[in-house]
């Protein structure tokens, strides 16, 4: 078996090699725009991972661990990147080599600067990684929001920050398994994501009425895991591959032919991180094979099926947020604001920079705060400028994050998911008619 | 040298948060976006706010004889800002603030730190633009671009960097604060400072804030593009659009193995089997003489055979600008390394340079897709390399040095909008000869007696 860039950073040197330096992520990368040092960007971490392999610096350097986790793993970079670079493999293989050093706990407290209190710490991850799915047996485990658990953990649990109701039963608790539908387009997988299945059930609620309305069978496996993503990001290669097995083999006793996310982050993990994931092993076909069958909800009903337009009226001024990993990653940005703005009644405005970064990247607005912060804040007054009533995303991780944002900023727009807007209009088809 | 003492007095006057000394900090200011130059790690990165931190700065290195590197996003293609001698890298994107707008001058006063794009989206509101535009203006900073004076893909028409500087604040390298210009168009007082500082690569002065000159917006714009079978064609419409008295904004050239490599790249419909292309945009502000010089360069263009395409709509226009915009990106995938040099020769010497670069890549066999600002004469002869492959590396450097010889025989230059740094210091006596190295020395002593700005670059302290 060849070796990948998770398995031997050695092989990372093809990647590196790549960079001429020009200096192009500089203009697109929100920490850059923020912190202003050339470590914050993709050429200077880069430039660390050539100093890595020529033995300049050691992979366990603790100035350069936090460096290294100091990227949102937005893609912007990649997308200026004239050369082609493929960042992505080389920031997850350079923490992939971190974590196989160190283990997750010393990153995690390397990153949360909580080594004073251990306990607290790891009470608080236990709450975190349950919230997050990093635990592979989440089912049935009673949920409670982290609030209490948190404070202390980030800078980010301040007085302001605010989360969804998290004491909820989760999602596919409560969903049957198959909805099967009459005259039936075609079957599609729901995979639901951490975020839907623990924060925002409301809008597993919506898609699945979305799809009724599009006679799609759906089948939302009850065994399905997290993406892996969390895991991944953090350098846990071996929990993401696990993960990512898991999940196909899922996958594989359905006989659905399509996958449909609400997510960027879950999407662009099935789409494009499994098959580099599961390079040269068994899953690596299955991988790519249903690589190629998943679809963001608003591509899946405008390319996959026979669309039935919502025709009920949404009488709001809306404004839309790009989901990195569901524009970046997943190339998805013209299909959302092409079922937005058909939708009648509504009022579309785009906002300054609507696929700038919201600040989230996972548990980056925790370990980064200041940082983290100064983006989001940025984002919500390219929001409030809209004076939308709602802002669209289709990423749970943005809804929480503009959410929280909106709040520390004064901004008085809602958060919304796409599909929650689609089901909105399509029940108001219904009471239309029965005026 | 760099001692504790010397940190700690930066961190008094730097603050805290804006110095680094972390060595996988340091680490990354250890470059540039120069390819096949030696790396330097500096001993200290400071962050300015403010001119009276960067005097301090000077005292400080003086007395301990520390050599100072200005660097701003770190874009430069000769080396500018590496640290080489260690020291202390000044980074200036903290200090980015755009102090004035003053449309009824056409001036903006800005710090050195603020993004060229950054700039122009800021005087956009008044219908004004900043015309210097260098490939990395969406990240290079004006300090920067200043200090290079920084060329870009205007300059036919609008000129370069030194042509929009009309003061600036420097603080000299033994320590004085020093303003000169203004916002006056004329202004003969003293020596043409701004001249001598534009340009400097950092090694006279540490330029704190810069006037900049504005110009309106034109509002009319026609962009058209030729292929031609034979390069001497394109050559040829080169000469006789200025020949017609036509300027365009735009004038650049691609050649063969650029067109070919940007086709299987990009898949945009060009035409492979051709010699070159020529990408032309002129503009104005009235509508009648732009549609007479897009008339005027179609004209030339069929009298040179070659096979024209003019834009009707702002789709076209951007279409036809992709080709261009993809040269560089497409070019940097084909293999690990890119090398891009910018010999420029008088305008008329264009297709003997063509030509001339083309054997070479022949005689050393190597890839070389040329294009560039034809209208000036500026190529950038694009050189793909692997630095693993040394033999490849040796016919690169000789390739190198062929091309500035030719660039000098033909009545050219070693560098049209680069500058010189360390990656052309060797090549700079057979340019500007004995008396020119004499003279370029003993500015930079009367100057910097203590040679301690951006040492090693630009001057040649020894033969």
């Amino acid at each position: 078996m060849t070796k990948t860039v998770f398995d031997d950073i050695e092989t990372l040197k093809k990647e590196l090699i790549r960079c001429m330096k020009c200096g192009n992520c500089m203009a697109v990368c929100p920490v850059y725009n923020v912190e202003k040092k050339e470590s914050s960007v993709a050429r200077g971490k880069i430039a660390l991972g050539e100093a890595v392999l020529s033995n300049a610096i050691n992979i366990d350097d603790e100035t350069l661990i936090k460096l290294i986790f100091n990227c949102l793993l937005c893609k912007s970079c990649m997308m200026a990147c004239p050369s082609g670079v493929r960042f992505d493999r080389i920031i997850l293989g350079l923490r992939a080599a971190i974590f196989k050093k160190k283990g997750l706990p010393f990153i995690k407290k390397a990153l949360f600067g909580l080594l004073k209190n251990p306990e607290m710490f790891d009470k608080g991850m236990k709450a975190f990684a349950a919230l997050q799915g990093l635990f592979l047996k989440s089912e049935g485990e009673k949920k409670r929001t982290p609030k209490g658990f948190l404070k202390g953990i980030s800078q980010r649990f301040d007085a302001q920050f605010i989360l969804p109701e998290l004491s909820r039963e989760s999602f596919r608790d409560r969903i049957s398994e198959i909805i099967q539908v009459e005259k039936s387009q075609t079957i599609a997988i729901f995979f639901t994501g951490c975020s839907v299945n623990y924060l925002y059930p409301e809008v597993g609620d919506d898609l699945i009425y979305v799809l009724k309305k599009n006679n799609v069978t759906v089948i939302t496996p009850k065994n399905q895991n997290c993406c892996g993503m969390p895991v991944l990001v953090h350098g846990d290669i071996e929990t993401a591959r696990e993960l990512a097995r898991k999940n196909i083999d899922a996958f594989e006793n359905t006989k659905a032919q399509q996958i449909v996310t609400v997510c960027g982050s879950c999407g662009s993990a099935l789409k494009n991180e499994y098959p580099i994931l599961l390079e040269r092993t068994f899953y690596e076909e299955k991988a790519k094979k249903w690589a190629n069958r998943v679809y963001d909800i608003s591509t899946f009903l405008l390319k996959a099926i026979q669309l039935k337009p919502p025709k009920g009226r949404v009488e709001l001024k809306i404004t839309y947020h790009d989901s990195c990993h569901l524009r970046k990653s997943m190339k998805v940005f013209n299909e959302p604001r092409q079922l937005l703005k058909s939708l009648p009644g509504i009022t579309f405005v785009e906002m300054k920079k609507p696929d700038a970064c919201c600040g989230s990247g996972g548990s980056y607005h925790l370990t980064n705060v200041d940082t983290s912060l100064k983006i989001a804040k940025t984002k919500t007054e390219d929001i409030k400028t809209t004076e939308a009533d709602v802002v669209c995303t289709g990423c749970p991780a943005c809804m929480m994050e503009i959410f929280e944002s909106l709040h520390r900023f004064k901004g008085i727009s809602n958060v919304i998911h796409t599909v929650s807007l689609l089901a909105q209009s399509y029940k108001s088809e219904k009471d239309e008619k029965k005026n | 040298m760099i001692n504790q003492n010397f940190i700690s007095q930066c961190k008094i006057i730097f603050g805290h948060e804006n110095v680094l000394t972390d060595k996988a900090e340091l680490l990354t200011y250890s470059y540039d976006a120069t390819a096949g130059i030696p790396r330097e790690i500096p001993s200290l990165v400071v962050f300015p706010q403010n001119t009276k931190q960067i005097q301090e700065l000077i005292f400080l290195a003086r007395q301990t004889k520390t050599p100072i590197y200005p660097r701003g996003a770190g874009t430069c293609l000769s080396g500018g800002p590496v640290p080489l001698s260690k020291g202390v890298v000044v980074s200036f994107q903290k200090m980015n603030k755009i102090v004035e707008i003053d449309a009824d001058n056409l001036t903006a006063t800005v710090q050195p730190g603020v993004i060229i794009a950054d700039l122009n989206t800021a005087v956009a509101k008044y219908g004004l633009i900043y015309p210097p535009d260098p490939g990395s203006m969406a990240t290079a900073t004006i300090g920067g671009s200043v200090a290079e004076n920084s060329g870009g893909l205007r300059g036919l028409k609008y000129g370069v960097t030194k042509h929009y500087i009309m003061g600036m604040e420097v603080v000299m390298p033994t320590g004085e604060i020093f303003r000169f210009g203004g916002k006056t168009v004329k202004n003969v007082t003293a020596y043409d400072f701004t001249h001598l500082f534009v340009g400097s690569e950092g090694t006279l002065g540490i330029i704190t804030e810069i006037i900049c000159k504005l110009i309106p917006s034109p509002k009319y714009h026609r962009v058209l593009i030729a292929f031609f079978d034979k390069l001497e064609n394109a050559g040829k419409t080169v000469t006789d659009i200025i020949r017609n008295h036509v300027i365009p904004a735009t004038l650049e050239i691609m050649d063969k193995v650029t067109i070919q490599t940007v086709e299987n790249y990009a898949k945009i419909g060009l035409p492979t089997d051709v010699e070159a292309l020529l990408l032309i945009e002129v503009d104005g502000m009235g509508k009648d003489s732009v549609e007479w010089e897009a008339k005027t360069c179609l004209k030339i263009i069929q009298q040179n055979n070659g096979k024209p395409k003019i834009a009707e709509t702002d789709a076209e226009k951007d279409s036809l600008w992709t080709a261009r915009r993809a040269a560089l990106p497409a070019l940097a995938q084909v293999k690990p390394a890119t090398i891009l040099e910018d010999a420029t020769v008088p305008r008329t010497f264009l297709v003997d340079m063509l030509i001339a670069i083309q054997n070479i890549a022949k005689k050393y066999n190597l890839m070389i897709g040329t294009f560039g600002h034809a209208g000036d004469g500026n190529l950038h002869p694009t050189i793909l390399v692997d630095p693993t492959d040394k033999d490849e590396m040796d016919r690169l450097h000789k390739a190198v040095d062929e091309i500035f010889e030719k660039a000098l025989s033909l009545g050219g230059t070693l560098s049209g909008e680069h500058g010189i740094g360390v990656a052309k210091l060797k090549y700079l006596r057979s340019e500007i000869g004995r008396s020119g190295i004499d003279t370029i020395r003993r500015i930079k002593q009367a100057l910097d007696p203590d040679n301690i700005l951006n040492p090693g670059k630009l001057v040649p302290m020894e033969d």
